[in-house]
Parts: C-alpha cells; sequence; structure tokens
C-alpha cells in the first residue's frame, strides 16, 4: 500500500537531514506505527507522504501512485488527522463536514444544509448518529470538548473513503480518559472500515497494539518490525553476577557455556533461558545477582537516548 | 463541476465565518472610520476653502473606500500563511482540488469579506452628509468588486513571496504605506515629481483608487486620472499575472520548505 524509498528531505537552510534515508513498506489494512521522539521526522514524514511537502531525493507510493508526479492521486487517496485541530471552530459540525465533502468532489456545494443532496444529509444524520452528537451537529465546533473534535476529524477524514488514513500524532494534548476513548473509537474504525491506519506518536504504549512499529530518530530507521519482533531486537535481556572466588565464578559460566562480557561483575546474556535455572545450575557462591529484564519502553528510552549521544 | 463546486464553498466559508467573528467585524470598521471622521473632515475644515472647489472630505473618503477594500482582501489572502498550519485550512491544502482553485476560491471569499466593510464606510459617508446618488452607488459598487479580487491576487502575489506570518507583518508596512501616498489616498498625484510618477504607475493599489474615483466622480472630473477602460484594463491584466504567477510561486515555495 505504501512503498517509502530512501527518502531524503532537508529542509533549506538546515544543516542536517530531518529525514535521512529511511525506506519501509505499509500493507494494505495494517495498522503501521511511525515511532519517535520530537523531532525525528515523523511530521516532515507525514507531510511528503500526503504530497505538502517534496522530498529532497527518493520517494514514496501510495496504492500505486507516485506522490511527487500524481499528487492529486494521492490526495485523493488518503485522509489526514492533522497534529494540530483543523476545524473551523465557528463553523457547526455539519458546515465542517460539508466542506470536506465539497472539496473531495463527493456532493455538489450548496449553501445551506436543507440545500444539500440527500445523500449528504444521510450520511451526515449517520456520522452524527454514531458520534452520538445528533442535537448538536448545527452547534459551532467550539462547543465540543476536544476528544470529540478530534472524533469528528476521524469521522470526516473517512468520508472520501481513503485507502490510508495518517494520524499525526492524534492523542497530543489530550487527557488520558479522552485518548483512552478515542483510541477505542479508532479501533473501532479499523474493524469496519478496513482503511490502512498509518499512525506517528512518541507514545510508545499506542505501538503496542500495532501490526508493525517502525522506529526512527535523527531521520534515521532505528528498528522496524512486529511490537515482538522490535521487542527482541530491542530488549537485552542479561543477569550481573559476582562472587568472592571470581576465577572460580568465571571458569564455571564458561563450562556452562554462558557467554561473558567483560570483567566482574560478569553480564551473562540470558539467550533465553530463564533466570532461575541459569542461578540454578552455578554452584560457586555467589555474591551478587542483579537482573536486567526492561520492557519494551525502556528499551526505547534507551534505543532513543543512545542516539542522541 | 467538481473544481466550480470547491471554489463556491471556499468563498462562502469565508465568508460565514466574517459573519460569526464579531471582534473582527467591529475592528475591520474602526481604522476607515478614522481615516475619514478624523482626518477627511479636518482635512475639509481646515484646507477645503483653498483646494479650488474640490471638497476634500470626498476625497479621502473615496480614497480610503477603495484602500479598504483593496488592502483587507490582500491582507485575507495573506493570513493564508498563519492560517496553512490551524483550522481548516490545513485540510484544503492536502484536498484534491486544483492549487488555482484554491486560490480562486480564497480570493472570492476575501472579497466577499472586504465588500460588507465597504457598505459599513459607505454607511458612514451618508452619516458625514457625503452626496452619493443612487447611480453613483451602482457604479461603485461593481467598481468595488473588482478591487476587491485585485486586492486578492495582489495577497496572492506577496504571499508566494513570504515564508511567514512574522515576515508579512514586518514587511507589510512597507509594502502598502508607501502606496497610500502613491496611489493618492489622502495627497493629489497630479502633479508628481518624475521619481515618484514613476513609482505612483508601479503602484497596483493606484488603479483601485482611480476606479473607484472614477465611479464617484464621473470620467471628466480633474480628479481622476485615467479612463474606466484603462484601468480595468490594467487591473485585469495585473490580476491574471499575480494570479497565475503568485499561485505557483507560493505552491512551489510550500512544497519546497
Amino acid at each position: 500500500m505504501i512503498r517509502v524509498e530512501d527518502l531524503v528531505k532537508r529542509y533549506r537552510k538546515a544543516e542536517t537531514n530531518a529525514v535521512d534515508g529511511i525506506s519501509f513498506q505499509v500493507k494494505a489494512g495494517e495498522f503501521f506505527v511511525l515511532l519517535g521522539p520530537n523531532g525525528a521526522g515523523k511530521t516532515t514524514t507525514i507531510s511528503i507522504l500526503t504530497t505538502t511537502l517534496s522530498p529532497t531525493s527518493g520517494g514514496a507510493t501510495i496504492d500505486g501512485s507516485d506522490i511527487i508526479r500524481e499528487a492529486s492521486a494521492v490526495r485523493r487517496k488518503v485522509g489526514i488527522i492533522f497534529q494540530r485541530p483543523s476545524l473551523d471552530q465557528n463553523l457547526t459540525a455539519e458546515e465542517n463536514v460539508r466542506f470536506h465533502a465539497v472539496l473531495y468532489g463527493i456532493f455538489p456545494y450548496a449553501p445551506t444544509y436543507a440545500l444539500m443532496a440527500r445523500g449528504y444529509r444521510a450520511k451526515v444524520e449517520e456520522l452524527a448518529r454514531l458520534l452520538g452528537i445528533a442535537r448538536d451537529i448545527h452547534k459551532p465546533v467550539k462547543t465540543f470538548s476536544g476528544g470529540m473534535r478530534r472524533k469528528l476529524e476521524i469521522m470526516r477524514s473517512l468520508l472520501h473513503d481513503p485507502k490510508v488514513l495518517f494520524l499525526d500524532e492524534p492523542t497530543a494534548g489530550l487527557d488520558v480518559p479522552t485518548r483512552r476513548t478515542l483510541w477505542e473509537h479508532l479501533t473501532e474504525v479499523r474493524r469496519t472500515s478496513g482503511t490502512t491506519i498509518f499512525l506517528t506518536t512518541h507514545y510508545l504504549e499506542e505501538a503496542e497494539e500495532a501490526d508493525r512499529i517502525c522506529i526512527i530518530d535523527k531521520g534515521k530507521v532505528v528498528s522496524f518490525g512486529t511490537p515482538d519482533d522490535i521487542k527482541r531486537d530491542l530488549v537485552e535481556e542479561y543477569v550481573l553476577v559476582d562472587a568472592t572466588d571470581r576465577s572460580a565464578l568465571r571458569d564455571e559460566l564458561a563450562r556452562l557455556g554462558y557467554a561473558t562480557s567483560g570483567g566482574a561483575p560478569f553480564k551473562v546474556q540470558l539467550d533465553g533461558h530463564s533466570v532461575h535455572s541459569m542461578l540454578r545450575s552455578i554452584e560457586t557462591p555467589l555474591s551478587v545477582v542483579k537482573t536486567h529484564t526492561p520492557s519494551l519502553e525502556d528499551a526505547y528510552l534507551e534505543i532513543v537516548s543512545r542516539t542522541g549521544e | 463541476m467538481s473544481e466550480a463546486s470547491a471554489i463556491l464553498a471556499l468563498a462562502h466559508r469565508d465568508f460565514i465565518k466574517l459573519l460569526r467573528d464579531r471582534q473582527r467585524m467591529v475592528a475591520d470598521f474602526a481604522f476607515p472610520l478614522i481615516f475619514i471622521g478624523i482626518l477627511g473632515t479636518s482635512l475639509q475644515a481646515g484646507f477645503g476653502d483653498r483646494a479650488g472647489g474640490l471638497n476634500l472630505l470626498d476625497y479621502v473618503f473615496t480614497g480610503v473606500l477603495a484602500q479598504t477594500v483593496w488592502q483587507s482582501s490582500a491582507l485575507g489572502l495573506i493570513s493564508l500563511l498563519a492560517d496553512r498550519e490551524q483550522d481548516f485550512s490545513q485540510e484544503i491544502f492536502v484536498s484534491p482540488i486544483s492549487r488555482y482553485s484554491f486560490i480562486l476560491g480564497k480570493i472570492l471569499g476575501e472579497s466577499l469579506v472586504a465588500l460588507p466593510q465597504a457598505l459599513g464606510i459607505i454607511a458612514f459617508g451618508f452619516i458625514l452628509q457625503i452626496h452619493i446618488g443612487p447611480d453613483q452607488l451602482a457604479r461603485m459598487a461593481l467598481a468595488m468588486l473588482v478591487i476587491a479580487l485585485f486586492g486578492g491576487a495582489f495577497g496572492v502575489i506577496v504571499l508566494a513571496n513570504l515564508s511567514s506570518q512574522r515576515a508579512a507583518n514586518q514587511i507589510f508596512p512597507f509594502v502598502m504605506l508607501p502606496q497610500f501616498f502613491l496611489a493618492g489616498i489622502f495627497n493629489p498625484i497630479q502633479n508628481l515629481p518624475l521619481p515618484l510618477d514613476i513609482l505612483s504607475h508601479l503602484a497596483p493599489m493606484r488603479y483601485a483608487v482611480d476606479l473607484i474615483r472614477d465611479a464617484y466622480y464621473g470620467s471628466t472630473s480633474p480628479v481622476v486620472l485615467s479612463s474606466a477602460t484603462t484601468n480595468l484594463l490594467i487591473i485585469g491584466a495585473l490580476f491574471v499575472v499575480f494570479m497565475v504567477a503568485g499561485t505557483f510561486l507560493f505552491v512551489r515555495a510550500e512544497r519546497n520548505r
């Protein structure tokens, strides 16, 4: 569905690349997450993929359409939820939806709701019912809560049946309960529409349900795969052990076939063994045992701070 | 068909936004009323008897009317710089409609926003007992529509050469203020020294002001510089150049940040 090849973007007057040669693919129907800290190049990538920004080199296609040569076709195939709200506060929910529908050529324009095509009104009624705002659909958007506005934006962006829905940090600035309900809403949308979802976030927990994750930092891909792949790839599990009789411990670890690195305390890679079975097999009296089994979050932070050095 | 529909929708959006933003409506009226009410009235009171039969209040009134309409729609277009990162404008930038339709819709919308301001100024003119006959009013209405569209196109070409709203705010006095005087909003420009005369001919606002004065005073008045036909031809040509070159440059600058 999305194919990104060696994408590079350097902003004018910038000394480094905001996006520095990234490549990845997203399959149809997938829930794909582009994860990275602030300034990693996530929004730049989304802007390029949605044709509002030209890449410095490299390219991408969306559903077979080239983002540079066939920008208009690409725009028709994607929906976007921006980092900052994209609703007109003084307009009603319905008016916001109407302008979207007209810009995408779904319905011809009429100056009032009553004059719009019957199909459009049916669609708006359905939408209002789904969002539970049947009574408020003709009220200005500024009277809505932050979470409700986000949901309205998502519903609106699905009006033209996009192949891919891009969401650029959609939960930024929302409180925890709102984030949760928005999340449930998005899961529901995925289940019913089958749309490919391309989400950027810097919250790791939002990536855990993804089909695949691409972690970028400083414009480069750091890790790519399913959440389990990433965990295996990033998370280094080991035990630090030490003993009064260090040479005996070193010999015993070597005899048992555990890979150790450096001097004491010895860092023993678990490589799939359990901590328990490893400790049971050691007979030398131990003076220190420290386990290191980081969560995916720790691993992510480690990766991100490592590239920051 | 869907492009025309989109243009109408964009224009209507700007208009609705104006109607629901009372603060902005009040602020938009204040400035021209100060110019006409204070400057126009005091000029006429002080120099009126030395102006060779020309009513200076009328002169300032027509000048400010043209300037307000022209500048309002130019500013409206330039506000895209700030809007592109918020509200519905973001949606427009990623929608599949042609960029020319987008800019044309925006020009039309900002013209619709500029015209109610003109109505307010004309109403104020009646209060100040400026004589405006029905035929004058009809001619002025048409002229204002042309000026509003022209101002919008000028906004596009300014917009295309700026990178941010901050840059726009800084450059704006240099783009607009000299034109106030080169276009003769308050001051006569019939007998300018050659360098200023050349600059005056280069100031797009000059043609907007002259078109309104032609509509108000009639083509035989000594206040009018060129015939309506000449002004319309120049405005038409500039409109096309500003609009096409401006849209092209703006889109290019947007994508090649």
